[in-house]
């Protein structure tokens, strides 16, 4: 236990390793060190970023799902009530036409009666007159009768 | 374990001398009876009372090569590290370096409030390097004196920090920093300090002189002596319990569960002296960068 030159040794030792780990061996496991926690640090920031983007689409889906939905009602109400409304034109135009139809069909038999009477009342005139020429035996004569046949044909 | 034609005594003595090589001075009547010629003798010290009278000018072969080569150890291991030093995943021996960069990195920035880039790499060289040469005090005593004695090298102490050269060289080195930046930092306000405190009056400038003067070498005294004492306090137990298993078979059990419980017991002293160095470093150096 004699103090003697270890001592110098030992202090020059001392500097040399203690300058030997400031120069070659701090610097860079600490930069290294610092750098992993910043990459660290930036990975869990977009990590929380991400999370929270995707929370975001995930509202904006949903929404636009209820969007979606609430559309598609609406189109399938609008042509229910489309649909509802051409079947009530189609009914209506069909009523009409067929009012129209009958209409047509009314008055053509009507003009047909019409026609036919006329026919009628000209043929009975022609067959009265006939009759009665049958009946009197001789010619009545046409113009001076006519009148008379005439309002007999009217009468029918 | 002391052999058979060697006392317990002399085994103790023989595993607390180092392997010194220094000069005899002219005149010296040596241990086999041969005179040291003139101008001196640059000799294996053999035994203590020839390694006494060497004075300083003889040097602890075993202390310098183990401080030197343990601090070696050190560089080399964590320079391998640095030198691979990437922020990508770390792995195996490069996660265990970081560990202790980063534990010293928060201790140096929890004590030390200045900038200084030598502090945290300061720090870092005491912590481990004191921790390697403390361990050195786990390998059993008896191993490497006696490799040592078969290659026919009279003695050998294998933990640095059991002698006080080593732990007061340290010292002096964080000494000589403390004055280097009390100077660089504070200038004439050093001299100002150490002249005008505790008490500023200019009557009072011998006294408290002398006081601070006191206060300053206390500083590296305390770091070393408690380094040193810690240590040999501890190889000094380690050799009492391997001397308990020359007393005897019976006393083979006891001193084994001793050396285990010891042994456990000195890692954690180990390690506590390798920081509690490194903490009261930075404090010092912080103290010496604080400006009043």
């Amino acid at each position: 236990m004699n103090i003697n030159l270890t001592l110098i040794g030992q202090v020059i030792a001392f500097f040399g390793f203690v300058w030997f780990c400031m120069k070659f061996v701090w610097p860079p496991i600490i930069a290294a060190m610092q750098e992993r926690e910043k990459k660290i640090a930036d990975g869990l920031a977009a990590a929380d970023r991400a999370s929270h983007d995707l929370e975001l689409a995930q509202e904006k889906a949903l929404e636009r799902l209820k969007e979606a939905k609430h559309e598609a009602a609406g189109i399938v109400d609008s042509a229910n009530k489309r649909a509802s409304q051409i079947v009530e034109e189609a009914k209506t135009a069909a009523v009409t036409e067929a009012e129209r139809v009958k209409t047509a069909a009314r008055s053509e038999i009507e003009q047909e009666t019409n026609r036919a009477r006329e026919a009628l009342r000209s043929q009975v005139a022609v067959l009265s007159l006939a009759g009665a020429e049958k009946v009197l035996g001789a010619t009545i004569d046409q113009d001076a009768h006519a009148d008379l046949v005439n309002k007999l044909a009217a009468e029918l | 374990m002391a052999g058979e034609n060697q006392t317990v005594s002399e085994y103790i003595v023989h595993h607390l001398t180092n392997l010194t090589y220094g000069k005899l001075p002219a005149g010296y009547e040596r241990y086999d009876g041969s005179i040291v010629g003139d101008g001196g003798a640059w000799v294996m010290a053999h035994g203590g009372a020839e390694a006494a009278d060497m004075g300083f000018t003889a040097i602890h072969v075993d202390s310098m090569a183990w401080s030197i080569g343990l601090g070696i150890v050190f560089s080399w291991l964590f320079y391998s590290v640095a030198k691979k030093a990437s922020s990508g995943v770390p792995s195996g021996l490069g996660s265990a370096v970081e560990m202790i960069v980063q534990f010293v990195d928060n201790t140096v920035r929890d004590t030390f409030h200045g900038r200084n880039p030598l502090i945290a790499p300061l720090s870092l060289t005491i912590f481990v390097w004191i921790f390697l040469m403390n361990l050195m005090d786990l390998v059993p005593v008896d191993i490497v004196p006696e490799l040592m004695m078969l290659l026919g090298v009279e003695y050998h102490k294998i933990v640095p920090s059991t002698d006080p050269n080593i732990t007061f060289g340290m010292a002096i080195g964080v000494l000589i920093l403390i004055l280097y930046y009390s100077i660089k930092v504070k200038g004439f306000g050093f001299a100002r300090e150490l002249a005008m405190n505790p008490f500023n009056h200019p009557l009072f400038i011998p006294v408290n002189l002398f006081m601070e003067i006191v206060g300053l070498l206390a500083k590296p005294f305390s770091l070393a002596l408690r380094l040193f004492g810690n240590m040999y306090a501890g190889e000094m137990i380690f050799i009492l319990i391997a001397a308990l298993f020359s007393a005897g078979v019976a006393w083979m059990a006891p001193a084994g569960i001793l050396q285990i419980g010891w042994a456990i017991f000195h890692i954690l002293v180990i390690t506590l002296q390798a920081f509690i160095f490194m903490v009261l470093t930075i404090v010092y150096l912080s103290m010496a960068h604080e400006d009043h």
